[in-house]
């Protein structure tokens, strides 16, 4: 039931995504679109790894970047222009995939902050060789081929190549997470030396995130090249790519399907409008800063799974006072409460008969459901 | 009677500190066997060596005829043998149901199956919630594990390590900080999984847990063996008595360390 009316309200939101260059044709708009849906695909693949696994990467820009070069230099070599392009993004991927597998095998050796740190050393390491390889035009590039239709209908095909990333990253996030190998990666965020005891072989599961997140941002870098029209070192290898798909998964909540695209729609379009408006990079880059400290201090776990349980408090509390006031008392309480209540009776002095803890509990219902809800937070 | 877990000359150290020294241990098919030892005795190191927690210095462990010496955690879960650890360790951020699915992942029946297939079949859960309903806390399936009390969390921890059926099941003070009701359930279902025939290795300092439960009892003081047999004869034994009361030479902590 709950799972059809995700669906439902999935492909919904897709199709409205879908009709939308049909109804806004400005190219301002539809520029900032495409920029907007590149990036959601990108943050929900960073989500795969990143927000199941717990293992934070700050590296994802090397795939991006070497997506964006791949496709520069195959198109260069064979002379690919128009629409042909489009076929090496497969090329792209394939790049990617195969530079995440010893990336992965030397970083997921480590945990948290080393782990963190070693993804920014590749990070820094992939700019470098862009910089001072021949093979990738050193500090000025590499200019993408042209396309070959009317600048009228320009956008579209990067619109609806970016949708279709989008769709189809989205629909891999959300049966990642309800199988065996996305409770695998959840169990290793909790807690990897348990999982390891429950017999999880974490380094091929780490790893396998590892590289379907890589192989979608070699994608999405490689599109995002042949739309920008160039790559220098400093831009597809950039920083700032981290820095905004981890506040886009931050935001819309860390390890949720919908989360990162939530954070996508939001971000993005508000950087690009910023800087347009103001004619001045440097304030978005500011206001993301910004951004980034309001969601840590005050939705640490992201808009949608706080939002997800304050609903359910809500119709709890609703459902509670429709049922008439139990002698009890009307006011549910809260997750962690109904945690302690049902804690209660394990910590209390032995009954008559043996009381085994959480036979005779019975939590509050609005407690159970606050925190089914907020596990429930996915899409 | 075969042996279950055997584990010969074992030695251990963490830098100037020798944990483990010669320690060997044997544990019989289908019966409750104790590990006690005064604090700092090398009980939980010697728990994590056979598990494949730590790497041995020196020594051999076996699950039945099969060498397992510092294979990784994984495998030896694998190959049946389960355990908990002192300070609970569950997955906060699952709810119980999920916690019990992890490790039915590897349970035999489940090892060929697509990865992309839905967690946990209808056998897995049916057989999760079973021992769910057999610790008591089957009413909390759906609740995010971090929302349990430390006694639930202690019921989880003992119902997922059974969800893949090991064959031995070594808990690591099951009783610490658990009042006293929980204690007696703990014993009988304990007891009631040895009936249905699984072994167990229990570490406890609750002294009538461990002599109410355990055929065999092994005493480590220092990393080694000081005794072993049955409850009545332990609990007499002067070395024992040494271990915990520290009677005999009151200079043991300047010797010893």
């Amino acid at each position: 039931m709950r799972t059809a009316r995700r669906a439902g309200g999935a492909l919904v939101f897709f199709a409205v995504l879908a009709l939308f260059p049909q109804v806004f044709q400005n190219a301002t708009v539809t520029t900032i679109a495409v920029d907007t849906l590149i990036f959601a695909g990108a943050a929900v693949a960073w989500n795969i790894f990143s927000g199941y696994s717990g293992y934070l990467s700050l590296g994802h820009a090397v795939f991006f970047g070497a997506g964006a070069y791949t496709v520069g230099i195959a198109a260069r070599a064979w002379h690919t222009n128009g629409d042909g392009v489009f076929v090496l993004l497969l090329l792209a991927a394939a790049v990617a995939g195969g530079l995440s597998v010893p990336l992965g095998l030397i970083a997921l050796r480590v945990r948290r902050h080393t782990f963190v740190v070693i993804t920014i050393a590749f990070f820094f390491i992939a700019q470098l060789v862009a910089t001072n390889l021949s093979v990738t035009g050193g500090s000025s590039g590499i200019l993408a081929p042209s396309p070959n239709w009317t600048a009228a209908t320009f956008n579209d095909p990067f619109y609806y190549i970016a949708l279709a990333l989008l769709a189809a990253t989205t629909a891999a996030s959300w049966l990642i997470r309800g199988s065996r190998f996305g409770l695998q990666l959840r169990a290793i965020r909790d807690d990897e030396d348990r999982a390891a005891g429950l017999g999880v072989r974490a380094m091929p599961v780490k790893l396998t995130a590892f590289v379907i997140s890589a192989v979608v941002t070699g994608v999405a870098g490689g599109l995002w090249f042949y739309f920008i029209g160039q790559a220098i070192p400093q831009f597809a290898f950039d920083p700032l790519f981290d820095l905004s798909v981890v506040v886009m998964a931050f935001f819309g909540g860390l390890g949720t399907i919908s989360g990162p695209i939530l954070g996508a729609l939001v971000i993005e379009p508000a950087q690009q409008w910023l800087t347009l408006q103001y004619s001045n990079e440097y304030l978005s880059e500011i206001l993301l800063g910004a951004l980034f400290l309001v969601v840590i201090l005050l939705l640490p776990r992201g808009v949608i799974p706080t939002a997800a349980e304050q609903i359910t408090k809500y119709r709890a509390r609703r459902a509670a006072v429709a049922a008439g006031p139990a002698p009890a008392g009307p006011a549910p309480p809260g997750p962690a409460q109904a945690g302690r209540a049902a804690a209660g009776p394990a910590q209390a002095p032995a009954g008559p008969a043996q009381a085994p803890a959480g036979t005779v509990p019975q939590a509050p219902p609005a407690g159970e459901q606050a925190g089914t809800a907020a596990r429930e937070a996915g899409p | 009677m075969t042996v279950m877990l055997r584990a010969e000359g074992v030695s251990k150290a963490f830098g100037g500190v020798q944990a483990l020294q010669d320690c060997a241990i044997e544990v019989e098919q289908g019966s409750i066997a104790g590990l006690i030892g005064p604090n700092g005795s090398g009980k939980t190191t010697l728990f994590n060596v056979m598990t494949g927690y730590e790497r041995v210095d020196a020594g051999q462990v076996y699950l039945g005829d099969k060498k397992i010496t510092n294979l990784p955690p994984q495998r030896v879960f694998a190959l049946g043998m389960g355990r908990t650890f002192q300070l609970t360790r569950i997955f906060p951020r699952l709810t119980v149901m999920e916690n019990m699915l992890v490790a039915a992942q590897h349970s035999g029946h489940g090892r060929a199956r697509n990865p992309l297939a839905r967690a946990g079949g209808r056998a897995v859960r049916r057989r999760a919630g079973e021992l769910l309903e057999l610790t008591g806390i089957a009413g909390h399936a759906d609740a995010l594990a971090d929302t349990l009390s430390y006694g639930q969390r202690k019921l989880l921890e003992l119902s997922y390590v059974l969800v893949a059926d090991p064959a031995i099941v070594l808990l690591d003070e099951p009783a610490g900080g658990v009042n006293p009701s929980l204690i007696e359930l703990l014993s009988d279902r304990i007891r009631e999984l040895n009936a249905a025939g699984t072994t167990f290795l229990i570490v406890e300092h609750n002294m009538d847990f461990v002599m109410g439960l355990c055929a065999r009892v092994t005493v480590l003081d220092y990393g080694t063996v000081v005794a072993s047999g049955p409850p009545d004869i332990v609990r007499t034994d002067p070395r024992v008595l040494d271990a915990y009361l520290g009677t005999a030479e009151e200079d043991d902590d300047v010797a010893g360390r």
